[in-house]
């Protein structure tokens, strides 16, 4: 885990005892995490501030849908990467979710070990995505200075 | 099993009650008609046979009876005749009388001899073989009548050699006084006519006088002059048909003629069963026309029925296994969807456990809880939980197994291979517990578009069963053959088998024969529903003792061209 990046978390779910728990466990292991315990709430804190990865539940009773909010959030911040977690096998969500872009599902429950496996995944991937983003963004000013806001515009469409 | 066996014996009652009834009636209302008729022809027939042999003895017996008659007519008018025309003197005169003699026996023969009586009844002349002259009869009844009369004609009676006469006797009336011309006829010539018309084994002709003694010898049963057992005045004044019954039980029919002026009856006999042979023989073969059509008819109906029976019962097997079938996909499709939501009710609660757990290891690492003496008992204590924790994962996982993949991923799958793929990640385990796996795949198999991860699925878990119930020492036989427009793959070991009242729960999720924590019981189910998903089938068939054969039936879908 020494090796790894400090990167940000935000876990969603309803459930209150996972939540407080998850949050304090990943803050433990350098992961600074957040917790929200709905999709509204969630949304509230990634318009707030920058979160690498999100934790999503995609069951979660009354509020707002777990796919919904995940389409809010690749509208906020399309390049978080979103794991789902779902404790159902709710395929059809599911893969409507990696449609909508979510990195990866999982099913609950789920060891610790390997949720930090697969965010520390989903947040190189994002760094690479970022990576290259920010060449190709000092690329275009290098050669259209000007045209950079437009081009980023486009992407988050 | 005892359940079902008894329901067994009441479905194979219901079937022959149900036979029974089919025979029973079909029968009826066949060999009813058959019966009816046949009864009919046969009292017709005798009916109208009776009446012929009636009829025909009727006809014998006036025949007879006339002829009997014209011989006594012929007799007494020559007796007549020659009264009439010779006088009382020249007829005493016993060379007259010799003569007149001469020529009425060589006109009519028959005569034994011939005598004159005059009115007092004294004998005056005689011609024959006895010595009758001088008698005389004026005492005797006979001459009473003859008197009165005309004409006498007695019964007959044994003459002095001991030969049946009779004696016709005529009045001649001349002037003032009167005499009687007198004759004994003998009676053979006459019985002679009579003899004739004895025909046929059984057949008899004979006289007897109104009180029933015997004028001529019958062919059967007593003598002449000795009283027969006919009642006379059962006769009716013409032709009349009576019918007896004899000794030995066999019909007699009789018919009587009144001749004689009412003093005789000419009598045929004849027993019923000769002159009816023609009938029995004509009746027997329509017996035996009825009774065969009968058989005819038995025999088929009990044949078609037992067909249409059996047919129906084939019908009713296999609408109710199919019932069966359809009941378990039901009741397998509902448990599906009650296990995926309990499935999730109870992935929550397990996700809790496992970040509280993980939150207590978290700090029992931190070093003031080091020192604790009791460390390395909550160290145990929170192993336990996780490892039970892993179990209930490993269950609901398990049951989510076939749900997470209900989209299948369609891709070209070899059957054949997948199968050897089984056989390759599976031969080892079997090898150490000394389990054979042999199987016989054929090349007919066609590529299919399928899941091959779920077919893979599939066979791993049939196979590793047959493993488990083998335990060890054994064999599996894998098969695959193309069947028309599917794919049967046969799974055989030599097992234990499968006791007959878990085989309707093997495919039943959590239904597990082995021990806890070995054995989820959702192999099967997954199993079902994977196929299932495929319009394909599972089935199983098994005997205690002998082992356990799976077939999976797949529908060949072909792959799109690419
Ligand atoms: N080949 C076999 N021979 C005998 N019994 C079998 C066989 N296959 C399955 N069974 C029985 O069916 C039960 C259910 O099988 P399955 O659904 O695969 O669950 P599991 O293997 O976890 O017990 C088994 O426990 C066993 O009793
Ligand atoms: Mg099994």
């Amino acid at each position: 885990m020494d090796t790894m990046h400090y990167f940000r978390v935000l876990v969603v779910d309803d459930e209150k005892d996972f939540l407080e728990t998850i949050v304090k466990r990943l803050d433990k292991r350098g992961i600074g995490t957040e917790g929200a315990l709905n999709g509204e709430k969630a949304l509230e804190l990634m318009r707030e501030k920058r979160f690498d990865v999100v934790l999503l539940d995609i069951k979660m009773p009354g509020g707002m849908d777990g796919i919904e909010t995940l389409r809010e959030m690749k509208k906020i911040a399309p390049l978080t990467e979103v794991i789902l977690l779902t404790g159902h096998a709710s395929v059809e969500s599911s893969i409507e979710g990696m449609k909508l872009g979510a990195f990866d599902y999982l099913l609950k429950p789920v060891k610790l070990e390997d949720l930090v496996t697969k965010l520390a995944q989903a947040f190189e991937k994002k760094e690479g995505q970022d990576q290259k983003i920010r060449s190709a963004k000092i690329k275009e000013l290098m050669r259209f200075p000007g045209r950079v806001f437009q081009q980023e515009k486009e992407e988050e469409k | 099993m005892i359940e079902g066996k008894r329901q067994q014996d009441m479905e194979t009652s219901r079937y022959t009650g149900l036979q029974r009834k089919i025979i029973l009636l079909t029968l009826l209302v066949s060999l009813a008609p058959l019966i009816v008729l046949g009864a009919t022809i046969y009292y017709q027939f005798a009916g109208m046979y009776r009446a012929k042999i009636t009829q025909q003895i009727t006809y014998r017996s006036r025949g007879l009876a006339q002829a009997v008659e014209l011989f006594l007519k012929e007799r007494t008018a020559i007796l007549c005749s020659m009264a009439d025309t010779h006088h009382f003197n020249e007829m005493i005169d016993e060379a007259n009388l010799s003569r007149i003699f001469e020529i009425m026996n060589s006109r009519a023969g028959a005569f034994v001899d011939l005598g004159v009586i005059d009115g007092n009844g004294r004998h005056l002349a005689y011609i024959g073989p006895y010595d009758l002259k001088g008698l005389n009869y004026y005492q005797q009844p006979w001459f009473g009548e003859v008197m009165a009369k005309g004409v006498y004609i007695s019964d007959v009676y044994m003459g002095y050699r001991r030969l049946p006469h009779f004696i016709i006797a005529v009045r001649r009336q001349e002037k003032s006084h009167s005499w009687i011309l007198r004759a004994t006829i003998d009676s053979g010539v006459f019985e002679g006519i009579v003899k004739a018309a004895q025909v046929g084994k059984t057949g008899d002709a004979f006289i007897v006088n109104k009180s029933g003694v015997y004028q001529t010898q019958p062919r059967f049963e007593g003598r002449i002059l000795t009283k027969s057992k006919l009642e006379t005045s059962s006769f009716g004044g013409g032709t009349t048909g009576v019918e007896k019954k004899n000794s030995e039980e066999k019909q007699i029919l009789f018919a009587g003629t009144w001749i004689n002026h009412g003093k005789w009856l000419v009598v045929i006999r004849q027993g019923v069963t000769e002159e009816m042979t023609g009938l029995f023989s004509t009746r027997n073969m329509e017996i035996a026309i009825v009774l065969s059509g009968i058989l005819a008819i038995i025999l088929m109906t009990v044949f078609t029925t037992r067909m249409t029976i059996s047919r129906l019962r084939a019908a009713d097997v296999k609408a109710g296994e199919m019932n069966a079938q359809l009941m378990q996909s039901d009741k397998l499709a509902a448990l599906g969807k009650m296990a995926a939501g309990i499935a999730h009710e109870i992935n929550n609660p397990l996700q809790v456990i496992v970040e509280k757990t993980g939150w207590m290891q978290d700090l029992l690492n931190e070093e003031e809880l080091q020192q604790s003496k009791n460390i390395d008992e909550f160290r145990t204590s929170i192993n336990k939980i996780e490892e039970h924790v892993e179990r209930a994962r490993k269950v609901v996982h398990g049951m989510l197994g076939f749900a997470r993949k209900m989209e299948p991923h369609m891709e070209d799958v070899d059957i054949n291979a997948v199968i050897n793929q089984t056989i390759d990640l599976l031969g080892n385990y079997a090898r150490i517990n000394n389990i054979t796996i042999t199987s016989e795949l054929s090349p007919d198999v066609p590529i299919i578009a399928a899941d091959g991860a779920q077919l893979q699925q599939v066979f791993m878990n049939l196979v590793s069963n047959a493993i488990d119930a083998i335990g060890k020492d054994g064999r599996i036989d894998i098969k695959s053959r193309r069947m028309g427009p599917q794919i049967h793959i046969e799974v055989s070991d030599n097992g234990p088998g499968i006791p007959e009242e878990k085989q309707k729960r093997i495919f039943d999720p959590f239904f597990t024969t082995k021990e806890t924590g070995k054995g989820t019981g959702l192999g099967l189910w997954v199993t079902h529903n994977i196929v299932e998903k495929m319009g394909g089938a599972v089935n199983m068939r098994s005997e205690e003792g002998k082992g356990t054969t799976f077939t999976v039936r797949i529908p060949i879908v072909i792959p799109e061209k690419k």
